[in-house]
């Protein structure tokens, strides 16, 4: 893996953006809408989110202006990476009626390849993790590996910490480490304006190649280092993950369920925003004459009296029940299934939920108090 | 009476029981044998006798007005034969059909009453017997009034 | 309409079924079916696994497979009208065409239950799972101890696979014990629940394996009996059932605690689901 450590100036990054549509990158980056900084196509600087802020807490989110020029100063909006790489809805094949039943046709993979703009290190780690669930089975997800395989990535170290950031206790942040192609810190302070560039593939110095890129001065490095370190210390939340698994796996009978399930609207928002949370439904249609057929993928939550639906009935039919699956599944089984965490400490869920309920506060409350209700081996309580 | 007591104290229902009370319960015991179709006993009849099958299969019947018999349990060897008995007002609770040759030891319902109240540890001997066997009884019929293999509600 | 000449090969995307041709029908009650399917190359399968079935248009279930592994010259299955998709299935009639997909999941430990005895216990539709398992037993029946299956069904007219069930009663060294939930004077078999025939079912609780395939509560009771013969929990299998759309570990439904039942079930030993199993709305 090459890595230099270059420095550009702020009006590099547009180049960056032209060099990747010259390669015939769909280019996304942040892009701010509708009251919220999302992901979006871009194409010039000037529509990334420059001078903006937000201010984060849970069920609390607004854009901020602040004024310096910035253009990554914000954290992470609702938007993940994952509606790119594992869209909302997605046809995986059709089908067309024939004498003798029907045939298939398989869709097509991805259209153009993508490239990211502005991707943190808690959403670097979240793309790994969604790698491991989609690509590292005995089945993997084909078009999900084609888009993921052809996907250049910038990524960003951040600049400062959003209000519900717990990153560090994930261990998946401030700083970008691994799976980026470049990776940018924005030094924006004493009269200037650039960024700190690092090379972080071949692809990554293939393209460094046609901008206007310089090696960085030792001061220019220490100077990213130094926005690393205050990002680290300005985390809004935290989460003891120190036997977090065991924890929530033994106590699926503690009274915090009861709780939150009072607060718990089961909207599935934050299913909606985390940038692991995978799951899907499949639906098969028919055209009206039912001479054609496809199959499409769609994002579902395990929120939805529909997803444990067996023989009439949910088998998750209390918000309660729903509400425990998702946090357990997401702080403890996870780990079980793909070996690491399935949270990033980005704090979305924390931001979007509408009752502001809070995965860090939720598990520090069991912790306080464990039951230890869990079962033997031999079924008995 | 000496073979009867060890049938009595051979009976799985009575596995434990101190020889002493076997010779209570066999002094009120019979053997009884029914054929194939013939009915043990019918709802609402008095409940003068408790019985513990030693061969054959019991069918539990329940009848209602313009619909077959309802078979509702079937018990075999080492089964008995209710607790109507022991209780107030002592009457069968529903039909009891042999569905073959059926081997029973029948215990005069009285006799054994007036010696559980003379001797309260025998009382209590069969008592936890009973309460063991109708508590079994209890979950299976739960389970079986829960028809899982209907359609499913919803 | 001409029946098949075979499907087309299709591209192997997870997603993607491969259309079948029915090539027999029985009705097996009001409304259980089995469909035996015509594969276009040997199908192998172990005993416990599934197949995706897709209606076209319609949608799609998981549902096991009841066949016998030994014969890869047909797909077998046996359906019962539940919902859209497995009513329609049910409903098939020969030369019809079913989207396939699978085999997919866990299977029984036949081959690792060699050596002891066996019990197969089924509840309604739960016989046709185990089923392939049965067949796989008596196929080496000298390899095993003693064998028993324990099948109960809501009614006389509810009992599946009569004949082959008579056909097994015949030999003289497999135990069959059939009971039902409710029926007539003229049944003249068992009434009452599984669970409590196996207070009375000769094996030797030391040596022996339980597979277990029926509704969870049926399932649950059965445990329970089978612990009180002092059968250990890593001696009793069941095969698990949840929602399923993928059927390979990519949509999440499935998960049962930890455990995906698409991936690391259907069928499970018992000890690695216990601490979850019996665990409300988990």
């Amino acid at each position: 893996m090459v890595d230099a450590k270059l420095a550009i100036e702020q009006d590099g990054l547009q180049r960056i953006i032209d060099a990747l549509a010259r390669r015939g990158y769909r280019v996304i980056g942040p892009t701010v809408r509708d009251g919220a900084i999302i992901y979006d196509t871009v194409t010039r600087l000037d529509e990334l989110p420059v001078g903006w802020t937000d201010q984060q807490d849970g069920g609390r989110y607004r854009p901020k202006w602040r004024g310096d020029g910035a253009l990554f100063g914000y954290a992470v909006g609702p938007h993940s990476w994952k509606r790119f790489l594992h869209p909302p809805a997605e046809r995986l094949w059709q089908a067309r009626r024939e004498e003798n039943g029907f045939a298939i046709v398989e869709s097509e993979g991805a259209a153009e390849p993508l490239a990211f703009i502005g991707v943190r290190a808690c959403e670097l780690r979240a793309i790994a993790i969604q790698d491991r669930v989609f690509l590292s089975g005995r089945y993997f997800d084909n078009p999900y590996k084609i888009r993921r395989d052809q996907a250049f990535i910038v990524a960003v170290n951040c600049g400062q910490a959003g209000g519900t950031c717990f990153c560090i206790s994930m261990d998946a942040g401030p700083k970008v480490e691994t799976g980026f192609d470049l990776a940018l810190t924005e030094l924006v302070e004493e009269g200037r304006h650039l960024f700190a560039l690092d090379v972080g593939s071949a692809a990554g110095a293939d393209l460094a190649k046609d901008l206007p890129a310089r090696p960085a001065t030792e001061e220019e490095i220490e100077a990213a280092e130094r926005v690393v370190a205050r990002t680290k210390g300005q985390m809004g939340r935290s989460l003891d993950t120190d036997g977090l698994k065991e924890l929530l796996q033994a106590n699926p009978d503690h009274p915090r369920w009861d709780e939150v399930a009072e607060r718990c609207l089961t909207c599935g928002n934050c299913t909606n925003v985390c940038p692991t949370c995978f799951c899907t439904t499949i639906e098969d249609t028919t055209d009206l004459v039912g001479a054609a057929a496809e199959r499409v993928r769609r994002w579902d939550s395990c929120f939805t009296l529909d997803f444990s639906y067996i023989h009439g009935g949910s088998v998750r039919n209390s918000a309660r029940s729903r509400y425990r699956q998702w946090m357990t599944h997401k702080l403890a089984h996870w780990i079980d299934q793909f070996g690491s965490s399935g949270c990033v400490g980005c704090g979305r869920c924390i931001t979007w939920c509408p009752v502001g309920i809070d995965i860090t506060e939720e598990a520090a409350a069991i912790r306080a108090s464990p039951e230890g209700s869990r079962r033997d081996a031999d079924g008995g309580a | 009476m000496e073979g009867l007591e060890r049938i009595v104290l051979e009976h799985p229902f009575f596995a434990g029981l101190g020889p002493e009370f076997g010779a209570a319960i066999s002094g009120c015991a019979r053997n009884l044998r029914f054929a194939a179709g013939e009915y043990l006993f019918r709802e609402d009849e008095p409940a003068n006798e408790f019985y513990l099958i030693r061969h054959g299969t019991v069918a539990l019947e329940l009848h209602a007005p313009g619909q077959p018999v309802i078979v509702i349990a079937t018990l075999r060897e080492g089964d008995i034969l209710d607790a109507a008995w022991l209780v107030p007002p002592y009457r069968w609770t529903f039909d009891a059909r042999a569905a073959e040759l059926v081997r029973v030891l029948g215990v005069n319902a009285r006799c054994l009453r007036d010696k559980c109240e003379a001797d309260h540890d025998l009382g209590y001997e069969l008592m936890k017997r009973f309460v063991g066997a109708m508590g079994e009884r209890l979950r299976a019929t739960r389970l079986q009034v829960l028809d899982v293999y209907g359609t499913p509600r919803s | 309409m001409t029946p098949g000449h075979e499907a087309r090969e299709v591209p192997a995307g997870w997603s993607v079924p491969q259309p079948l041709r029915v090539s027999r029908v029985r009705r097996e009650t009001a409304d259980v079916a089995t469909l035996d399917l015509a594969p276009v190359s040997p199908f192998a399968f172990a005993a416990g696994q599934f197949n995706m079935l897709y209606v076209f248009g319609l949608g799609e279930v998981a549902i096991s497979i009841s066949g016998d592994p030994a014969k890869k010259d047909r797909i077998v299955h046996t359906v019962r009208a539940l919902g859209a998709v497995s009513g329609a299935l049910a409903r098939l009639r020969r030369d019809a065409v079913v989207g396939v997909r699978g085999p997919y999941g866990s299977c029984w430990p036949v081959a690792e239950a060699e050596g002891s005895d066996v019990v197969l216990i089924a509840g309604g539709l739960g016989l046709a799972p185990l089923r392939p398992a049965i067949y796989g037993v008596l196929a080496r029946r000298q390899s095993y101890g003693r064998v028993v299956l324990l099948y109960g069904a809501r009614g006389p007219s509810d009992i599946l696979y009569r004949r082959e069930l008579e056909t097994w009663r015949r030999r003289l060294d497999v135990d069959i014990e059939v009971t039902v939930d409710h029926a007539g004077a003229d049944w003249h078999g068992n009434v009452g629940v599984v669970p409590g025939l196996i207070p009375r079912i000769p094996f030797d609780p030391h040596h022996a394996v339980a597979l277990i395939c029926g509704p969870e509560i049926m399932m649950r009771f059965t445990i329970a009996a089978l612990r009180d013969r002092g059968l250990a929990s890593e001696q009793i299998y069941l095969s698990m059932e949840r929602n399923m759309k993928c059927a390979v570990g990519l949509c999440g439904r499935c998960q049962f605690g930890p455990a995906f039942v698409c991936l690391d079930g259907p069928v499970f030993r018992f000890d690695r689901i216990a601490p979850v199993f019996g665990i409300r709305e988990i």
